[in-house]
């Protein structure tokens, strides 16, 4: 596809560029840059002199096909990723079936392909049927399209099975992402274990949890000197763990999810099942420490961890009630919210966090950036225009959010994905 | 007077000590009724109370089936087993099938904490929480509150001594808010293990030495230990909980002249209590169970009776 985008504050993770640019994109590639570009026989988008982002990439949802379709399919969760600013989703493999084996990871990619909105990329599962026994055949995963393969919601438990996963996978160059969650010391809890579950009197998951696998992983990482990325990281302590582990060379990268840099345990209160999620929120500290570890590098990048549920789901009380809230809509208000206005994070940095350095941990060579000979993937964001979320705006088929109602500053305006709109902010 | 303008009575912690003293000084008159021969007044005549009980219950489900009858309220009761509810129905469903036949209340326990305040959030009828997993057990506590009362003829500066599995204990949470807010003092006291962490901030003081805690101790709550927290290595074993916290004579010898001995029910004999303190002299469980009938009444009184029934109660 091919496009002229005229009047674009380009933002990467280096730099914000000062003047106005053109971009024209030709059969999805990212062809000229310049200030001003004249051509007649190409389709042009003005955005007036609003910021263009590399298209966001988010490594971590759930888009629940196959198996719940009632929840979000591949056509739903496309729809939500692009008015969310996304243009590379990877999707988690704990869907019904697995995603375990090549057939299903090529028609999940063959299905995305249909609906034609966003790259979604497949992330395999570590273990057959998740079960943490038996690895995957990660080769054959691979080359069907695979980037990175993860039991997430569950952890891989056994120490000696995710010994044996690392030293394959490092062979096989594929990454292997850690849902740490020691299920022992979890015990089961539905929400993080301090003053607030005493308060409410639900069980309780310590954070310990968390940072006991996080620090097996990071010496498993060290010993076969080969690297790790650790999913919605959402401790302080997990945050001083990694920066010891990067500060030593060793190879692990990690990501932040929006609800755990906005939301606190406190919020529990109102049992709002929506605020029931996994890791579960954590302590006004811990929530201060996600945001510094992000300014700071020491969290690469943001992912949403994007987990539709139904309301008959969610309604079964906050015990029972499944964990996860969706995300892809409101991580860019989030980002813009929390971080961007609260002066934590720069814009480049934005562009770091939520596309160059997700792209480079993965190993897509041509996404992350706006050059020439990249991807046309563009995310274009008006950061002053103020908006509410309302569940009628919501695209992804599941609608449990905490956050439906809240006002945010900064907005998704229009998404391109290879160089086609595949969004377009209609509300002025 | 404090005038009544709640609409749910979900825990303690959102009363003020003015509205537990009225339904305190409420009950007061309604533990008259229940020594008369006709232990009934018209005052909920024609009001349906619908108890609903997710997790097993006797004692609070009679308590406040009890309660409604003297009341003269009609009751239906349905109970998790042999229900929809162990049909996977929704809670919310169940609820609003029970609104449905126009009820004046609704009674509810739920082994998941914070149910009744999703009810109340969406039901029109008033809501009573009758346990809510490991939050709230309002009416416990305001019995537990209305027994030491009547027996200390004050709660303010007196020393209450919580004892046993308090991370667990709904029972707990609700005295701890009740009896701070009405100016008692407040030592829980219990295996490590079973100390919810941070508890402190709730306003009360933790011990592991339990012969101090009844030493210093004008109440002492005991509260039942369940067997499972030994498979769950909460305990090493019960026999050694018995051996190292469970209230028996020998250890009630540096005890208060006036101590009071409280369970919520039902009691392990043997593990937190031996028979003879829970049949002895300090013991005032019984005392609670009675007490429960009439603290009962005051709230369905307080909650659904309307402005005539109050006037038909004054010329009672």
């Amino acid at each position: 596809m091919s496009l002229l985008i005229k009047n674009a504050k380009i933002v990467n993770a280096d730099k914000e560029a000062q003047n106005l640019q053109d971009i024209l994109i030709e059969k999805g590639v990212i062809i000229k840059i310049a200030p001003s570009i004249n051509t007649t026989d190409v389709p042009i988008l003005d955005i007036k002199g609003k910021r263009a982002l590399p298209g966001l990439i988010d490594l971590h949802v759930h888009l629940r096909e196959p198996g719940r379709e009632d929840k979000e399919t591949i056509e739903s969760g496309s729809r939500a990723a692009v008015k969310g600013g996304f243009t590379t989703v990877f999707c988690m493999p704990n869907t019904n079936p697995v995603i375990d084996n090549c057939m299903i990871v090529e028609s999940i990619i063959k299905e995305a392909k249909r609906v034609g909105l966003v790259n979604v990329v497949p992330i395999g599962a570590i273990t057959r049927g998740l079960k943490g026994e038996e690895l995957v055949d990660m080769f054959e995963m691979k080359q069907a399209g695979c980037f990175a393969l993860s039991d997430d919601g569950k952890c891989v438990s056994n120490a000696r099975v995710m010994k044996l996963a690392l030293q394959y996978a490092q062979m096989a160059q594929i990454l292997l992402i850690q849902h740490a969650e020691d299920h022992a010391l979890a015990a089961e809890g539905v929400m993080h274990e301090g003053y607030y579950s005493t308060l409410l009197g639900l069980k309780p998951q310590p954070g310990l949890a968390e940072t006991v696998m996080i620090a097996r992983d990071i010496e498993l990482a060290h010993y076969l000197k080969t690297r790790i990325h650790f999913a919605h990281v959402s401790l302080k302590r997990s945050v001083e763990l990694i920066k010891i582990a990067k500060s030593q060379g060793i190879q692990v990268t990690a990501e932040a999810c929006p609800h755990h840099f906005s939301l606190t345990d406190e919020a529990v209160k109102s049992f709002d099942t929506n605020l029931k999620v996994n890791p579960p929120l954590r302590s006004r500290e811990d929530v201060e420490a996600i945001k510094q570890a992000l300014k700071d590098g020491i969290l690469d990048c943001i992912s949403t961890d994007h987990a539709p549920h139904t309301p008959e789901d969610k309604e079964a009380g906050f015990d029972l009630a499944p964990f996860g809230m969706i995300g892809l809509e409101t991580a860019v208000g989030l980002v813009c919210s929390e971080l961007v206005q609260q002066k934590i994070l720069s814009w480049p940095q934005v562009a770091q966090k939520m596309s160059q350095r997700s792209a480079e941990i993965m190993g897509l060579k041509t996404k992350g950036e706006i050059k020439e000979g990249m991807d046309g993937d563009l995310t274009v964001i008006d950061a002053e225009k103020e908006w509410e979320f309302k569940k009628e705006m919501i695209a992804s088929k599941s609608k449990n959010s905490p956050f439906i109602g809240r006002k945010f500053k900064g907005c998704v305006e229009a998404t391109i994905c290879g160089g086609k709109i595949v969004y377009e902010n209609q509300v002025v | 007077m404090t005038e009544w303008t709640k609409h749910n009575l979900l825990d303690i912690q959102n009363l003020t000590k003015e509205e537990i003293e009225l339904i305190l000084n409420t009950a007061k008159s309604f533990k008259e009724v229940s020594s008369r021969d006709v232990k009934k007044v018209p005052a909920l005549r024609g009001k349906t109370v619908a108890l609903l009980f997710f997790e097993n219950s006797t004692r609070t489900r009679v308590s406040f089936e009890l309660a409604a009858k003297r009341l003269s309220a009609d009751i239906i009761s349905i109970s998790a087993s042999g229900s929809s509810l162990s049909k996977g129905e929704s809670i919310l469903d169940t609820a609003k099938n029970i609104e449905a036949m126009n009820v004046s209340a609704v009674v509810v326990r739920h082994s998941t904490s914070g149910v009744p305040k999703i009810l109340a959030e969406h039901l029109e009828p008033s809501v009573i929480n009758a346990g809510d997993g490991c939050r709230a057990h309002p009416t416990q506590a305001l019995l537990d509150m209305f027994t030491i009362r009547e027996k200390l003829g004050r709660i303010e500066a007196i020393e209450v001594g919580i004892v046993g599995d308090i991370l667990h204990s709904r029972v707990a949470r609700s005295n701890i808010w009740g009896l701070t807010k009405l100016g008692a003092k407040v030592t829980v006291c219990g295996p490590s293990t079973l100390m919810p962490v941070e508890v402190e901030k709730l306003g009360v003081k933790v011990s592991y030495d339990i012969d101090e805690v009844i030493k210093q101790s004008d109440v002492l709550m005991v509260l039942r230990i369940q067997k499972e927290r030994q498979q769950d290595n909460f305990l090493p074993s019960i026999r050694e909980y018995a051996k190292h916290f469970g209230i028996n004579k020998e250890r009630l010898k540096f005890a208060k002249k006036n101590l009071l001995i409280m369970h919520p029910g039902p009691t392990n004999r043997g593990v937190e209590l031996s028979a003879e303190v829970a049949d002895g002299e300090y013991s005032v469980i019984l005392d609670q169970v009675t007490n429960g009938v009439a603290v009962r009444m005051a709230i369905l009184y307080l909650l659904l009776g309307t402005k005539e029934t109050i006037e038909e109660k004054q010329t009672l």
